[in-house]
Parts: structure tokens; sequence; C-alpha cells
């Protein structure tokens, strides 16, 4: 894509990089379970220390993906390659991933220390050198004081910690990180994001995340794949997947979304400009695509990006359409107004409550303007 | 809780308890002051029982030097422990070479068979035990069916001669006490986590490490219920060494048997009796601490 958009994270983007070579590669791994398709045709490379994560919802075979990559199934069609090492036939034993698991699957029989060190006891590490191993896993991951426990004496964000340990101590290339923080609750799960990502960069290690969480994808990752039907739908990185999804899919997958059906009836430069049934005013997007006048297409835009207002704006260049508002939501930190269109369209649009008053000056079936500028929309072909 | 809620839960904790004191403990008693009495030639064949307790405390006084210390003194009542319990130490470990593999392919089977495959251990029970142990004479013998097999194989040149031996009591107590052991092996090798097999090959295990690190540890529950539900019948059998077995194996099962119904001895056998139930209660204890502990664990 042409366009970038946001604040750059940190100065990190090898993919953008012609002479940089991945770390992981898939080669049109297709994977199938009897007639199942679970992954279909995936090729995607994950460079050296980004943290990667695998989006979509439950059954899009982003654990697939993942779980081949740890050598547990293998691929019905394809290459898979780490560091340039075709890993067909390697053995999970035998590569050099480590896992952390969705159930944890911590040993019930073993004590957190054993639990940490029984990949360094597998790898015949000398004793003393795992002790230090163990120590520093431990200090690592705050779990200094539970060391002789056994894992169903501890509680479910430690249990957590442990796996993470366990899946650290090896040091491998990649760490495969499977609904990691699922079973958490909401405040823990947030704060170990932070944790999750500030390892990572202490690490250096490279991170494989597969999450169905959109929020726990855009905040730890580097760059997100979002899957659907065993398919990559897009890779890019989470302000770029946001601000510049490439499908309806994708638009609706990642956040909240206002998408409007329309047919294009002008191109000049970088400005389409689509009609359609409702709104009946013909809308105006800066965007840069490849379309055909005549072609359907769908302007996506974010609710935070449509301004609310009881006069129409002042700058006419804006997209501007007038109609009734229906619901409001009252979050909290936003409000989120429903807005019924004159042509039978609902739009919606958030507002920041930014003043602590209760009386809100939009109310219930007020007649409204909404309207955003032209760089705000994102036209969408498919 | 209200007056008829607790009265209706003396009734429930209650009733097996009665069961117990009038179907267990009265005879257990029975026997006790039988096995204190002396024999002599008539029906019952033994001394009326003591008319006073006091003279209950003299009998237990010097009880060693009646029919408590002939369990003693004549070899044949040391041996047939010895060997009972050799024989059923042997064959419960003999049994876990076979069951363990038996239930390991049951509980990795696809869930949709395991229902099926757990039916075909249990199935043997439908029929008597007596029949089955029956119809091993008819395998064992030397017109039998294995010997059949094997001379047909080729395997040996002339049949072997399988029963009357102790080798047939293995047999036949391997074979009938089998379920006992794979069911409880099932049980806790079927609740294994596949995942965490996964994570020991994850870490480094080939197949057989995992097995021994992960698999084998979690299923010792099931390995320590299963031996002693082997092992404590298996000591006091009577059937399997009576129809299979020669003369040369003694179980103690055999002895009692022999006291009570062809010497008519009825003392010396109710002591007999109550020696090995208390013998057997060490392990008992033994085996419900384990289960005690192993449901902790779980928890």
């Amino acid at each position: 894509m042409a366009k970038t958009l946001g604040p750059v994270r940190r100065k990190f983007a090898p993919w953008n990089d012609p002479a940089a070579k991945p770390l992981i590669e898939f080669r049109n791994v297709v994977k199938r379970f009897g007639d199942f398709t679970a992954v279909d045709d995936v090729s995607l490379g994950i460079y050296e220390r980004e943290f990667f994560a695998l989006l979509g919802p439950s059954g899009c075979g982003k654990t697939t993906l993942m779980r081949m990559l740890a050598g547990f199934e293998h691929p019905s069609e394809g290459a898979i390659l780490l560091a340039g090492t075709d890993l067909a036939g390697k053995q999970p034993y035998e590569r050099p991933v480590n896992m952390m698991f969705q159930s944890y699957a911590l040993f019930p029989h073993m004590s957190v220390e054993k639990n940490i060190g029984f990949g360094l006891v597998m790898d015949k590490m000398p004793k003393a050198d795992i002790e230090v191993r163990v120590a520093e896993m431990l200090k690592l991951t705050k779990l200094e004081k539970f060391a002789k426990r056994k894992p169903h004496q501890l509680s479910g964000g430690q249990r957590q910690r442990v796996a993470l340990a366990r899946s650290l101590a090896k040091r491998p290339k990649v760490l495969l990180l499977d609904e990691p923080l699922g079973a958490l609750d909401k405040k823990l799960r947030e704060e170990t994001q932070f944790e999750l990502m500030d390892l990572q960069q202490q690490l250096g290690m490279t991170f494989l995340i597969v999450t169905h969480d959109q929020e726990e994808a855009m905040t730890v990752a580097d760059r997100i794949a979002v899957m659907d039907h065993g398919k990559l739908i897009q890779v890019a990185g989470p302000s770029e997947i946001y601000e510049q999804p490439n499908s309806r899919y994708v638009a609706d997958f990642i956040g909240d979304i206002n998408l409007i059906e329309g047919r294009v009836s002008g191109i000049e430069g970088g400005t389409i400009r689509i009609e359609g049934t409702s709104p009946a005013v013909p809308l105006v997007v800066d965007d840069a695509i490849a379309t055909t006048v005549g072609a359907t297409v769908w302007l996506a835009v974010r609710p935070e990006k449509v301004r609310i207002a009881h006069e129409a704006p002042a700058d006419v260049s804006h997209n501007a359409v007038a109609g009734t508002v229906w619901d409001i939501a009252y979050i909290g930190d936003v409000s989120v107004y429903h807005v019924k269109l004159d042509s039978g369209a609902t739009i919606r649009a958030t507002v920041a409550n930014v003043d602590r008053t209760v009386e809100r000056p939009i109310g219930w079936e007020d007649r409204v303007w909404l309207f955003w500028s032209r760089s705000s929309g994102v036209v969408l072909t498919s | 809780m209200t007056g008829g809620g607790r009265w209706g839960r003396w009734v429930v904790i209650g009733i097996p308890y009665l069961w117990m004191v009038v179907l267990f403990l009265v005879p257990f008693l029975i026997v006790a002051k039988i096995s204190l009495s002396t024999s002599i030639i008539a029906a019952p064949p033994y001394e009326p029982v003591f008319a006073s307790l006091a003279e209950v405390w003299t009998k237990i006084g010097d009880f060693t030097a009646m029919n408590y210390g002939r369990l003693i003194s004549e070899s044949i009542y040391v041996e047939s422990y010895l060997s009972s319990v050799w024989i059923a130490l042997s064959s419960t470990v003999l049994m876990l070479f076979v069951a363990y593999p038996l239930a390991y392919g049951m509980a990795r089977a696809p869930k949709a068979w395991r229902p099926t495959l757990l039916m075909m251990v249990i199935l043997p029970f439908w029929t008597s035990f007596l029949i089955r142990v029956y119809a091993w004479i008819g395998i064992l013998s030397e017109e039998g069916l294995l010997n059949w097999v094997l001379v047909s194989l080729g395997l040996v040149d002339e049949p072997i001669t399988f029963l009357a031996t102790t080798r047939a009591v293995y047999i036949g107590i391997i074979y009938s006490y089998l379920p006992f052991m794979v069911l409880p092996l099932y049980s806790s090798l079927e609740k294994l986590d596949d995942t965490l097999i996964e994570a020991a090959q994850d870490l480094g295990c080939t197949p057989l490490q995992a097995f021994w690190r992960v698999t084998f540890p979690l299923s010792v529950p099931g390995v320590i219920a299963g031996s002693f539900l082997v092992f404590i019948p298996a000591v006091g059998e009577f059937v399997i060494p009576d129809l299979l077995g020669g003369s040369d194996t003694v179980m103690i099962g055999k002895t009692l048997w022999e006291e009570f119904f062809n010497n008519r001895d009825w003392p010396a056998a109710s002591a007999v009796a109550i020696t090995l139930l208390m013998l057997l209660v060490v392990p008992i204890v033994v085996f419900q601490n384990a289960q005690a502990k192993a449901q902790e664990a779980e928890r």
C-alpha cells in the first residue's frame, strides 16, 4: 500500500526491506482434514524478532497453521521453512520452536520449577546450568515464591506464567503462543499483554501469537494476519489493518465500521465519487484504489471519524448526510449515536465524552447532520 | 436443617451400616469365636462357644497354644500363606504387562470405538466365573486347544503339560482378574490430556520419553488401584488353584477349604480365615490411603 498511516510503533519493518530474509516461511501451505480444507494455500514470511499475530474467528485455520509450525500437524501441500531449512519430516522434538498451549498443559505431577526445567532436562543440560536458567525464568515471570508448588496450587494467572516460563526456558528461535491469555480476566489480560511485549523486546525472540481477540492482536503485534476460511485475507501492521482494510471482511472484523454500498460514478486523480440508494447524496473519497466507473463498491468509514451536529457542516468539501437520532449508547468514555438516514440506512457515530456533564447536547429523535472528511473513508471492492 | 431432614440422613447412613453389621461383623465374630474353640467329633464339629466373658479372655490369653499356634508350628500353613502371597504378587505384576498396553490402546483409540472396547473387556462377566475357569481346562489340557495350536504350528513336538501346574494357576488368575486391572488403568489413562503429551514432545521428548515422563507417572493411581483390586482377592483365591492347579500348588484358599470340608476342623479353618483377613487388612489400608491421596492431588 502506498499510504502509510498512523505513528510507527518502533523503527522495525524488515518486511518492507526486499533484502531481508524471513525466519519462517510458509510456501503455498495447504492442510486438509478429509474433505475440509483448514488451511488454503497460505504463503507468508515472518521475520526475526517480529511479534506476529494470526487473527481470525474460531475455525479459520489459524491454530492449524501454528500447529504445523510446531510439528503436530503436517501440511498436505506446500512447505514450511525455518531459517532456510525445510521442516518436512522433522518431529516436534527436533524443531527449535516452543509452544505455549491454550490450556497451558502444565505437568500436574511436577512442581513449578520441574515444569520450567523440563525442556532443559530433555536437552541434557548440566544440572547446575538448569538451576541457573530456571531461577532466571522464575525471576523473569515473578514466580520465585511458587517454585516448589504444584500447578493445582496456583491461580490461573500464575499457571499462565509457568506455561510461559516453560516455553521460554529453552530459548527457542520462535515462541508460539496459542490463545495465551484466553483464560485470564480482562484486567489481567491487558496487563499481561504489555508484559508479553516487554518480554519479547527484552529477549529478542520471534513471537507468533494466535488469537481471536482483535484488541489483543492490535496491542501486541508488529504485524497481523487476518484469516478467514483457511485463507490469509490481509497481512499488515495494526494501524494499516485498521485504517486501510482491504476488504469488508477485515473492516468488519477489526473494530466497528459503517459500510455504505454504492456505485462508482466518477474517478478523478485520487478521488472516487460514489452514488448509491442510501444515502442518496453522492459521496466523495480520497482513495487511489483501482476501480472502474459503474463498479459496485463499499465506502467504509469508522464511527469515530463521523462527526455529529445539529447544523450542516460549514466545510462543503465534507461528505454530509441528514438523519434522525434513533438510539444512543452511553458507554462512559464514548457515546455511540445510531442515526437513521432519511433514505433508510443507519450510520453510527461515536463521540468522546470530553466533558463531565450529564446532559448531552444531542438527544433522541433530534434531526442531525453526520459528516466526515474525504480522507476518512476507504473504498472497498470486495 | 429440620429435624425430619436430620432423621432422613441417619436412615440413609444407617441402612448400609446395619447391612455391614448383620452380614459382615456378626458372621466375622462367629468365625472369630469358632477359631478360639476346640475341634470335636459332633455337629457342629466344635466345642460349644464359651459360656462367660471371663472364659473368652482366658481363651485369648493362651490362643497361641491353640489353633493360632498351629498356624505357625505347622509348615503347611506358613507355606500356603507365603505361596499365596507370592502367586498373587507375581501374577499382579505379570498382569500389569498385559493390562497396561490393553488399557493404553483403549484410551488412545478413536472416541467412537471406546464404549465397544470397554464392553468387550466387561463381556466375560456375563457368564459365570466358574464356567469360565472350567473352560480353561478345555483349553489347557494335553488334548486341549492351546496344545493343538502349538503342535499344529510346529512350535513344540509334543504337548506341554499346562493343566495341574502352577503355570495354569497363573494363566487362570491373569485371565480372570484382567478386567479389574484394565478398568482402573483405562480410567486414569483416558482422563489424560493429550496436550500434555504434545507439550512434552514440544519440549524435546521422543514419544517413548514422553510416555515414561508424563503418561506413566500420571497413570500411577490407576496402576495402584488395579494392583490392589487384583492382589487382594487373588491371595484368597480358591476356585482357580482347585480347578487348574495341581497338588503341588498350595494356596491358602485351598488349604482353608480342605480344613473345613475334608478335615472338618472348623476351629483351625476359622483361625486360618481370621489370620488371612488380618494379613489383608494391611494392603487394604495402604490402598485406601493411596486412593485418598490421589483424590486430594486431583483437587
